[in-house]
């Protein structure tokens, strides 16, 4: 039998996993970026999981990791919505959202 | 001086807050005007800090609300902190005043929003770097590395292009990789030992897989920050195209910033599971970005490229000093007992100095040389290596300033940089490595050759006169060379730096404890 921490352990494990793998295989920056998302949920997870473990005598679980997921979650929250924006901007400016492998261009010193 | 010297640390992290929040209130008008006014304080603040580190001749910590960890969050300012603040602190005040002509709003002209964002993301910049170098738990050190990368990506894409939209977005997926594989890792470490406080981490963590596993997770992911081979590929695009102010801080700081982390992990956090195999990779990794760095710096077309990819190339010398710092010879390979084998660490005195010395040289050099790279843009609506004939003429601070720079960054005596090479040079002799010595020697031709190019024809051009499209204002000329200057002149001061990266490091023991 299974304990509930194991399973939620490798639920983290394979979230990581998926996560990594979008993050390095998939050429789209939106998809990198839910990978990203998938990643992180992963991560927060796991944490979860070590709180529970942790969990001393009368108490539900390890009050740190569960305050630092909060914060995890934040940062991983702003990430997301910086991400999201510039890939907005960059649709709006060239009509795609693809990174491409051009040569970067010329600086732009021109008024 | 104050009654107690560790309450510094708090005020090198409220000064640059302050000053962002007072931006946000009174707005892009008043922006520059205030960075300018708070960076003699906050140089003042990071010069205090070096004299009490020095005269305590131990760590500064201060406990957040009065906790100790393992309860509490503590702030702690070794050697190195206080060197990398330091150096922060010069930087960011020559860039203000560099910046000042680009981004202060002109009395009587309408307040534009590119100035608030410049100045208030240079202040969070700011904020972040000390909060880096001053942070002794790695969660408060994962929340320091997310504020610089969200004050550094915007920075990038200041002018809005597609291009640049492109380059902040590239970096930004790597620098969130980065930041998650170090969190995944920092994750790892609080499982398996209860902690995220670094002193108390140093003595609890043992050489076992869950260790190894977090190490390897967290060096990935501060490379991929640090742009260190064969993590590059966000870095020559965003740090080229960013404008001439942000790409001397991101060139200049930023990247240094997981670099200090990386140190900090393999010498403060983990010291138990150095060990030369991964030294040896850390270096390997190091000595093709030196190579590979220089050769693609050889084949730019642009000045700012090339600068770029020649920062590539620097960094891969900071990786060198794990090899040199762990001697392989005084470590047995005992492979049955290797749980119980701490491996011996012996610190080498000249790869610590030649390896600060040769960030704190290098983030000079390569501001003044990035500043000096957009006053010649500026100047001729172009940055053409190819067409830079003769622009000493035109020039000639600028230029003078972009060859002292150079000077250092190849390692040419007296220069700051020549020190740091030159110790690095004498560990790889002291600890008998001396293919390494090989990669020092090498990259220092490749960096002559490609600054060859640049500054030749820009001193022995044609002697054509070169049309200025826009006169450049004599104080950034002097900003500059002031900056160019500061990295020669570190040559002159490195005895004194020796002691300095020592302190609080060698005296580990209740490090952390009360």
């Amino acid at each position: 039998m299974i304990s509930t921490t194991t399973l939620f352990g490798l639920s983290s494990a394979v979230l990581i996993g998926l996560g990594l793998f979008g993050m390095i295989v998939d050429p789209q920056p939106l998809r990198k970026i839910l990978a990203f998302n998938l990643l992180g949920g992963g991560v927060f997870l796991l944490f979860g999981v070590i709180a529970r473990r942790g969990a001393g005598a009368g108490l539900g679980g390890d009050p740190v990791p569960q305050a630092l997921v909060i914060t995890g979650l934040v940062v991983a929250f702003a990430a997301t919505a910086l991400a999201v924006a510039l890939l907005l901007r960059l649709f709006q400016a060239t009509g795609q959202t693809a990174l491409d492998e051009a040569p970067p261009p010329a600086p732009s010193v021109d008024p | 001086m104050m009654q107690d010297p560790s309450n510094l640390l708090v005020l090198a992290l409220i000064l640059p807050v302050a000053g962002l929040l007072l931006t946000l209130v009174m707005g892009g008008r008043y922006a520059g005007r205030i960075t300018l006014l708070l960076a003699p304080v906050g140089l003042a603040v990071a010069a205090a800090l070096v004299v009490s580190v020095i005269h305590t001749d131990d760590a500064l910590i201060y406990y957040l609300g009065g906790w100790i960890p393992p309860l509490g969050v503590a702030l702690r300012a070794d050697g190195l902190s206080a060197i990398f603040i330091l150096t922060t602190a010069v930087v960011i005040g020559a860039t203000g005043i560099f910046a000042r002509a680009e981004f202060c709003v002109p009395p009587g002209q309408p307040e534009s929003r590119i100035s608030l964002t410049f100045w208030a993301l240079l202040l969070t910049l700011w904020g972040a770097l000390n909060l880096v170098f001053l942070s002794n738990d790695l969660f408060s050190l994962f929340v320091a590395l997310e504020l610089l990368t969200f004050s550094a990506i915007p920075l990038v894409c200041l002018n809005g292009s597609a291009g640049m939209l492109a380059a902040g977005l590239r970096y930004l997926l790597f620098a969130l990789l980065g930041s998650v594989l170090y969190l995944l890792g920092a994750v790892l470490l609080y499982g398996a030992y209860g902690t995220l406080d670094i002193g108390l981490l140093a003595e609890r963590v043992r050489p076992e897989p869950v260790a190894w596993a977090a190490a390897a997770l967290m060096t990935v992911g501060l490379m991929a920050k640090t742009a260190l081979f064969p993590l590059h590929f966000w870095l020559p695009p965003a740090h080229a195209g960013a404008p001439a102010a942000a790409s001397a801080v991101l060139s200049a700081l930023v990247i240094k910033a997981s670099l200090f982390l990386i140190v900090r992990l393999w010498f403060d956090v983990m010291p138990a599971l150095m060990n030369p195999t991964a030294a040896q990779i850390l270096a390997t990794l190091g000595a093709a970005a030196i190579l590979f760095g220089s050769v693609l710096a050889l084949r730019q077309a642009r000045l700012k490229l090339l600068i770029a990819y020649s920062t590539v190339a620097q960094i891969g010398y900071l990786f060198l000093i794990f090899p040199l710092i762990t001697r392989p010879e005084s470590v047995s390979f005992a492979a049955a007992d290797l749980s119980t084998e701490l491996v011996a660490a012996v610190v080498s005195t000249s790869a610590w100095s030649g390896g600060v010395l040769q960030a704190v040289s290098h983030a000079f050099a390569k501001a003044a040389m990035f500043m000096a790279a957009g006053l010649i843009a500026q100047s001729l609506g172009h940055d053409r290596i190819a067409d830079l004939s003769s622009i000493g003429r035109a020039l000639p601070i600028t230029v003078l300033a972009f060859a002292l720079a150079g000077m250092s960054l190849m390692g040419l005596p007296p220069s700051g940089g020549f020190a740091a090479k030159w110790l690095l040079l004498t560990a790889t002799i002291e600890t008998g490595q001396w293919w390494w010595a090989l990669v020092i020697l090498g990259g220092g031709l490749l960096t002559g050759s490609y600054l060859f190019r640049v500054l030749a024809p820009a001193l022995f051009g044609a002697r054509e006169s070169v049309a200025l499209r826009v006169p450049v204002a004599r104080y950034r000329e002097v900003v500059v060379l002031a900056l160019a200057l500061c990295s020669v002149l570190l040559g002159f001061v490195r005895l004194g730096a020796f002691d300095l990266v020592q302190i609080g490091r060698l005296a580990k023991a209740g490090m952390g404890l009360p």
